[in-house]
């Protein structure tokens, strides 16, 4: 398109530009590159050359799949759903009654047992379900340089976070709706010992969110200023929020926007199902495990609604290995991919058994 | 109404801004080069004669009637009525080799009562009005007059082409002119001739615009299936609007309508890149970097010329690959048009000048050889006066100097000071075919032409008419008066034109000598003369002189007192001029035919001598049956009869299968065809089949019959073609029902028209002149350099666009289907699944250059094995691959590789944590392992169909993944300020320091990858194409033999020999 139209011109006879149609000098080079001979490494695809390719990924992939399957199924995962729909769940009562103004909290307790002990640390989750944080809708609203701690979001957050973005007048802090809808059930657990005692175990509740939110994109507005209440004078607490959000923890390192329940909530989950980091049980000595066998109760503090979306809640207790938590499926599609390539490597090497010779015997003329 | 983009307007409009922007740059560039051109033209300086004095003004400010003042080697800018010139006789030279490319020198008069008026003021003084004709295009016509008042009675003149200077001609060997404009700007012929040349769309580009309908349809459908499943999944509030995700007040207003529509374009927003933008970018850089090679390739260099191959439309590049029909000129195009004078026949004697070698007289070689007995007096008078006439009856100029600017003859004659030039190569081969035989031609001078004779005498022949040749008479004449006083009338021309007129001479056994020759694939002439009575001659003055004056119809008059003159003529004798064969053209030919192509050979010239050349170039070949349809054999046959006679011929073998015996000659099935048909047919048959009939239903018959018969032709031969039946054929074969891709190849101004009719134009850059290089998509210096052409580049060029047009399709279905997956498992709500800068910058910059790259180095079969086996062209033929299955096959792999990804990464991410501190990834983590695999997938797709390693590709494939990599490292690892969102900060490393994220991604590309190489395995060990047998290297590396011999049916018709010409 481009020469044709130079050459359009040419035909004036004027013309003295010269465009990729016309190179002036007439003589190309004789380079490699020019003359499209460029050394170059030719390999074609061929059973042959294929064949090892599939025989070894074969033999790795299998072994890799039966390791990450054997890891899978030697983590010990306990689940309990706490939803209360059935009128004989113990959290019945609390989710049927639920009211956005009840001021007096409502608890539910749940008995479960554990079959086999927890050793090392166990990583108590609360999971979610139908609970669509990855609506569009929901995922952009919130104002990041709000929570990275600048004053003037702050004072005026992105309108991003509408409707969550005022009330009263006053600019919500934090902004948003992920941070309005926090999750805000309490979750705690007690060991029933066999001779009636009721031991609570301790959970850490550091270290459940990452560490770069927590220290960098997190931060509280005002710098080290230890007075959260005062810093976080002039705004609002997000509409569902029981306290503000300088009250979420008595701990100062934990408090405001570095509090890690809230940077945990804020990381907004891929799919409608999911859980999330709530608490984690440290492992105490060599001797004891973590979570010895028998039974155990769960208070819940019931606090977040989620009937209203056909939703359910679940505690998870697991435990956690190199590869992370209880997942069979990346051993199992190891496994197969690994059977596959070896399935198919021998009906290639059948295949060029029977057929290789006969193409390269079809082109000799007869 | 404010539409609620799911990404940024940046987000989308980056990848557009950036092919607009390329796409401006590259306009621009090209409008400020044109710009620039027209300025130097507009405002080029010009001598215009004003008041008796010479004033400069600028081109663009002439107007008609004004007098311009030329000088030597300026051009003109307008076209111009030549007054006077600086030399005595009225004459000038002009070369108009930047018009038609015709090198030589062409005279052009004054007027005659104004060639005295050769200073500013005398010039100044002439009072004339000019007449003249309406504009047109027509750079060799033109009919004017000019009424000179002198003494205030008006003196009428004829104006003909040879006043008339035409804008861009260049003035040569006169010092200056006066002249008038006539026609200035767009009016002058130049301008008219601008040939706004359609733009040629190649088959690819067709194909590629019917994907992007396809994949408009499915992003589309795929909106539109989103919208509803949106409508009918929010038909419960709770999910619509649960209480943690309320809308905002203004939204919550809209009407449902309106509503429905901004998610249906958000949604268009959010799969729009299913539409490859940047895929006509890249598709135009492949073909404007691509054509480069073409241009760099060394096997197109000519030394003789010094000239290599010329790319006017990189648009077709491809479409070289695609030919199946080639229409090659014959002379100047298979032959050399380096016309040499072989013998020459004087009244059954004849005479071979002696050492011959390439064209070039050896010195001290003016003797001559007779092979017959020395003629008697009486024959000596015919000798003489046919080595007169052949010295005398020509338009040759002779060049005294030596350096002569743009002419490649390399006529090199016996003293190196002196050239012949003319616009025909014949006549420069006949007089120095002469001057070997002992009769030079001197010069013209004053009107006499000077004759040095075989005894060192000069002659002097008064010129007093030429009758110009046109290709209609196909003859022309001079009349001349010798310095005795006689006046002789001179014919040479094509036997077909002379004998009709001869009425003594010995015409039998000239004839016989030029039927011998023709049939040798000699070009011949016949030489007759006529002695003319001064009575004779005064009428036939008159008669050249009406029919020269008249205003109207001046051609068809001169024409009629041409037919008047030329008769009663005495035959001389023949002559014969081989134009030999091209270097190469056999082979080309040849392998054209084993490629599968279909070649033509459309030639104005005689059948014997055309069906001569054929032979020669092997387009026939021994085996060839040969089928004839001209007008001798419609004259005994009616036309009807006759196609019908040759349909059933042809057909004959399909019908039958019962052969009587095996093929006799197994290369003449290279075509493809059981047996191999030839085909003749000339220029007066061809538009009678063409012609409308009378009877309304048979002449579409004659056309499909024609057709049917040329389809089972592996070669046909039209011969006594006009310039515009070339292009009638070219698209007639163009609009048959398979459409087939047609190129067209010539070297001179009558192939223009068939050149810019055919799908692909190629130009040679031959003799003729450069307006078929112009004109043509392509042009090359030799015949042969279009084996290289269309075998090696057409076919690299096929491969590599139709790979980049399926990959392009390809990874984009790979990237937006998962987000498409992704909104089942986001409540319908437009989540993009990637971050706005994998989204913006995917096509832009992450897939984008390894593919651009492998569509410019791609060698999937060596050079030489594609030369050597041009068998392999057939392999792509047809488009075949573009073919629906081909693309519904990559479409399909490109889904299947997107749910690998997709799901690949769900079951993961299913409710489970993948790290070993207990920590949760988010959504962002989720699409940049989609988006990671993504990448990976895609680029190792193009590693595996990469045949052809060299270090850039191994630089750009690995480069980009590097490139991806540490791009995501930077975007993730600083809170960047000018953000207003941070969802990306530490996500990618994170990913990376988990290792089931790592174990996962390697079995994602691995489990992506996995079904195509299976494909390409199995299908190469079980139905490999030639192509592939070709490129697994053999043990033993014996010839490449052809591997379609196998198969060969059984069935072949014997191959009856008719060896017409041989």
């Amino acid at each position: 398109m481009m020469a044709s139209s130079y050459n359009a011109k040419e035909e004036d006879g004027h013309i003295t530009v010269s465009g990729p149609g016309t190179l002036k000098s007439k003589k190309p080079d004789n380079t490699a590159f020019k003359q499209q001979r460029l050394p170059a490494w030719q390999p074609i695809l061929t059973a042959g050359t294929v064949l090892p390719a599939f025989f070894v990924i074969g033999l790795l992939f299998i072994p890799i799949g039966i390791g990450l399957y054997v890891t899978s199924n030697n983590i010990k995962e306990f689940e309990i759903d706490y939803t209360g729909t059935e009128p004989s769940s113990p959290c019945y009562n609390c989710s049927v009654n639920f009211s956005w103004n009840s001021s007096r909290p409502c608890s539910c307790s749940l008995p479960f047992t554990l079959e086999q002990p927890f050793e090392s640390n166990v990583f108590v989750y609360y999971g979610l379900s139908n609970f669509y944080q990855n609506h569009r809708r929901y995922v952009k609203s919130r104002d990041d340089s709000q929570l990275n701690g600048n004053v003037d979001s702050l004072k005026s957050p992105s309108k991003e976070c509408e409707p969550y973005a005022h009330s009263d007048d006053k600019p919500i802090a934090p902004c948003g709706a992920i941070a309005n809808s926090m999750f805000n059930d309490t979750l705690e657990l007690f060991f029933m010992d066999p001779n009636g005692t009721r031991i609570q175990i301790p959970l850490t509740k550091r270290g459940i969110a990452w560490w770069t939110d927590k220290h960098v994109k997190f931060r509280n507005p005002g710098g080290d200023n230890p007075n959260l209440t005062s810093v976080f004078q002039g705004t609002s607490k997000p509409v569902n929020w029981h306290r503000p959000v300088s009250e979420l923890d008595s701990d100062p390192e934990n408090n405001g926007f570095v509090n890690e329940d809230f940077i945990v909530w804020m990381r907004t989950a891929a799919l409608p199902t999911f859980r999330k980091l709530y608490r984690i049980v440290q492992k105490k000595s060599h001797l004891v495990p973590t979570l010895p066998s028998g039974n155990y109760t769960l208070e819940v503090v019931y606090n977040y609604p989620v009937r209203s979306f056909d939703g359910r809640k679940r505690m998870i207790l697991s435990t956690i290995s190199w590869m992370g938590g209880k997942n069979p499926f990346l051993g199992l599609a190891y496994i197969t991919v690994g059977a596959v390539c070896f399935l198919l490597g021998v009906v290639l090497l059948v295949i060029h058994h029977k057929y290789g010779s006969r193409n390269n015997s079809a082109d000799i003329p007869n | 109404m404010i539409i609620d983009t799911p990404t940024s307007p940046i987000t989308s409009g980056l990848p557009l801004f950036f092919v607009i922007t390329v796409t401006a740059i590259k306009q621009g560039y090209e409008d400020w080069l044109r710009h620039k051109a027209d300025n130097s033209v507009n405002q080029c300086p010009v001598h215009e004669v004003q008041h008796g004095k010479v004033v400069r003004k600028q081109s663009r400010k002439i107007r008609v009637g004004d007098v311009m003042l030329i000088k030597e080697n300026e051009t003109f800018p307008c076209d111009l009525i030549l007054l006077s010139s600086s030399r005595d006789d009225g004459t000038c030279f002009v070369t108009t080799a930047s018009l038609d490319g015709e090198s030589s020198h062409k005279t052009y008069y004054a007027v005659q009562d104004t060639k005295a008026y050769t200073t500013e003021e005398e010039v100044d003084s002439i009072k004339a009005v000019i007449e003249c004709e309406q504009p047109q295009p027509d750079l060799y016509k033109f009919v004017g007059r000019v009424n000179i008042y002198m003494d205030n009675e008006p003196v009428a003149r004829p104006l003909g082409s040879e006043n008339l200077l035409l804008r861009g001609a260049t003035l040569k060997n006169t010092a200056y002119i006066y002249a008038v404009a006539i026609y200035t700007g767009m009016e002058t012929k130049m301008a008219l001739n601008y040939q706004t040349k359609t733009q040629k769309r190649s088959a690819v580009e067709k194909s590629m615009n019917a994907y992007l309908v396809v994949y408009l349809c499915i992003l589309i459908g795929k909106a539109f299936i989103n919208t509803v499943l949106k409508y009918v999944w929010q038909a419960d509030p709770n999910q619509d609007e649960p209480w943690y995700n309320n809308r905002t007040d203004a939204e919550k207003e809209r009407h449902i309508v309106i509503r429905a529509f901004t998610d249906f374009l958000a949604y268009m927003v959010l799969f729009n890149y299913i539409i490859p933008v940047s895929m006509y970018v890249t598709v135009e850089m492949q073909k404007f970097l691509g054509s480069y090679f073409i241009m760099w390739d060394d096997d197109m260099y000519d030394k003789e010329l010094g000239e290599s191959a010329v790319v006017n439309t990189s648009d077709l590049n491809e479409e070289l690959g695609q030919v199946e029909y080639v229409f090659t000129d014959k002379t100047g195009t298979l032959t050399e048009n380096n016309m040499e004078f072989i013998e020459c026949c004087v009244d059954g004697h004849v005479y071979v000048p002696q050492a011959i070698c390439n064209g070039q007289v050896m010195p001290g070689s003016d003797t001559m050889d007779m092979i017959d007995s020395s003629p008697g007096p009486r024959a000596r008078v015919t000798e003489e006066l046919f080595f007169r006439a052949l010295c005398l009856c020509h338009t040759v100029q002779v060049k005294e100097e030596e350096t002569v600017d743009g002419i490649k003859h390399g006529l090199h004659s016996g003293r190196p000071s002196s050239f012949y030039i003319s616009s025909s190569p014949d006549e420069v081969a006949l007089v120095e075919g002469m001057k070997r035989l002992g009769y030079t031609y001197l010069r013209l001078k004053d009107s006499h032409m000077e004759i040095l004779n075989r005894e060192d005498q000069v002659e002097r022949f008064e010129l007093l008419e030429v009758l110009t040749f046109d290709s209609v008479r196909r003859r022309m004449s001079v009349i001349v008066r010798a310095s005795t006083g006689e006046v002789y009338l001179f014919c040479k021309g094509a036997d077909s034109s002379i004998f009709p007129r001869v009425v003594s001479g010995k015409v039998e056994e000239v004839k016989d000598r030029v039927e011998h020759n023709a049939v040798e694939g000699l070009r011949t002439l016949c030489v007759a003369y006529r002695a003319l009575t001064p009575e004779q001659y005064e009428e036939t003055y008159k008669l050249l002189n009406e029919a020269r004056l008249a205003l109207h119809d001046r051609d068809r008059r001169l024409a009629e007192a041409y037919d008047q003159i030329e008769t009663q003529l005495v035959l001389l004798g023949a002559t014969a001029v081989e134009d030999r064969l091209q270097e190469e053209a056999a082979d080309t030919v040849e392998s054209l035919h084993q490629a599968g192509m279909k070649v033509w050979v459309l030639t104005g010239d005689k059948m014997e001598t055309a069906a001569a050349t054929c032979y020669a170039s092997k387009l026939f070949r021994r085996g060839t049956r040969v089928l004839e349809l001209t007008t001798k054999r419609t004259e005994e046959q009616s036309l009807h009869d006759a196609l019908f006679d040759l349909s059933r011929t042809v057909l004959r073998p399909h019908r039958d299968p019962s052969g009587l015996g095996l093929d006799p000659d197994p290369v003449s099935g290279l075509s493809g065809e059981c047996s191999d048909f030839g085909l003749i047919i000339d220029g007066a048959t061809l538009s009678a089949v063409l012609q409308p009939g009378q009877e309304a239903s048979s002449a579409g018959d004659y056309k499909e019959i024609f057709l049917e018969i040329c389809r089972n032709c592996s070669a046909v031969l039209c011969c006594r073609m006009a310039p515009l039946q070339k292009a009638q054929i070219v698209k007639l074969i163009k609009a048959s029902k398979e459409h087939p891709i047609t190129l067209a190849i010539g070297d001179g101004a009558n192939d223009v028209s068939m050149i810019l009719e055919a799908h692909v134009g190629i130009g040679i850059m031959g003799k003729e002149g450069r307006q078929a290089a112009r004109n043509s998509d392509y042009a090359i210096p030799k015949f042969k350099h279009l084996k290289k052409m269309l075998l090696v580049h057409g076919h690299y060029y096929y491969i590599r666009i139709s790979e980049l047009v399926q990959y392009f399709f390809y990874k984009n279905v790979c990237f937006i289907f998962p987000q498409f997956l992704y909104q089942f498992f986001c409540g319908f709500s437009q989540q993009p699944l990637y971050d706005t800068a994998y989204l913006t910058l995917y096509n832009i910059s992450f897939t984008s250059l390894p593919i651009l790259l492998y569509s410019l180095m791609e060698q999937h079969i060596n050079i030489d094995i594609l030369r050597k086996d041009p068998t392999l062209y057939r392999d792509i033929s047809k488009n075949c691959l573009l073919r629906w299955p081909i693309f519904i096959y990559w479409t399909l792999l490109g889904v299947y590789d997107a749910m690998v990804m997709f799901f690949g990464a769900y079951f993961l991410f299913d409710n489970t944590t993948f790290t070993s501190n207990g920590q949760m990834f988010g959504n962002w983590t989720f699409g940049t392992l989609v988006f990671t695999v993504l990448v990976f997938t895609v680029t190792f797709k193009l590693v595996l169909d990469t045949h052809y390693w060299t270090w850039i590709n191994h630089f750009v494939i690995w480069g980009s993944l590097i490139f991806f990599v540490v791009f995501s490292l930077l975007w993730g690892g600083i809170i960047w300020p000018f953000l207003n969102y941070q969802r990306m900060y530490y996500v990618f490393m994170q990913m990376l320091s988990s290792g089931p994220a790592w174990l996962s991604i390697i079995l994602l590309i691995t489990a992506g990858l996995l079904p195509d190489v299976l494909k390409k395995v199995i299908c190469r060990a079980l139905w490999p194409t030639t192509t592939e047998r070709i490129q697994v290297p053999r043990p033993q590396p014996g010839p490449a033999t052809p591997a379609f011999i196998q198969r060969h049916h059984q069935g072949c018709v014997p191959n009856l020999v008719v060896s017409l010409y041989v």
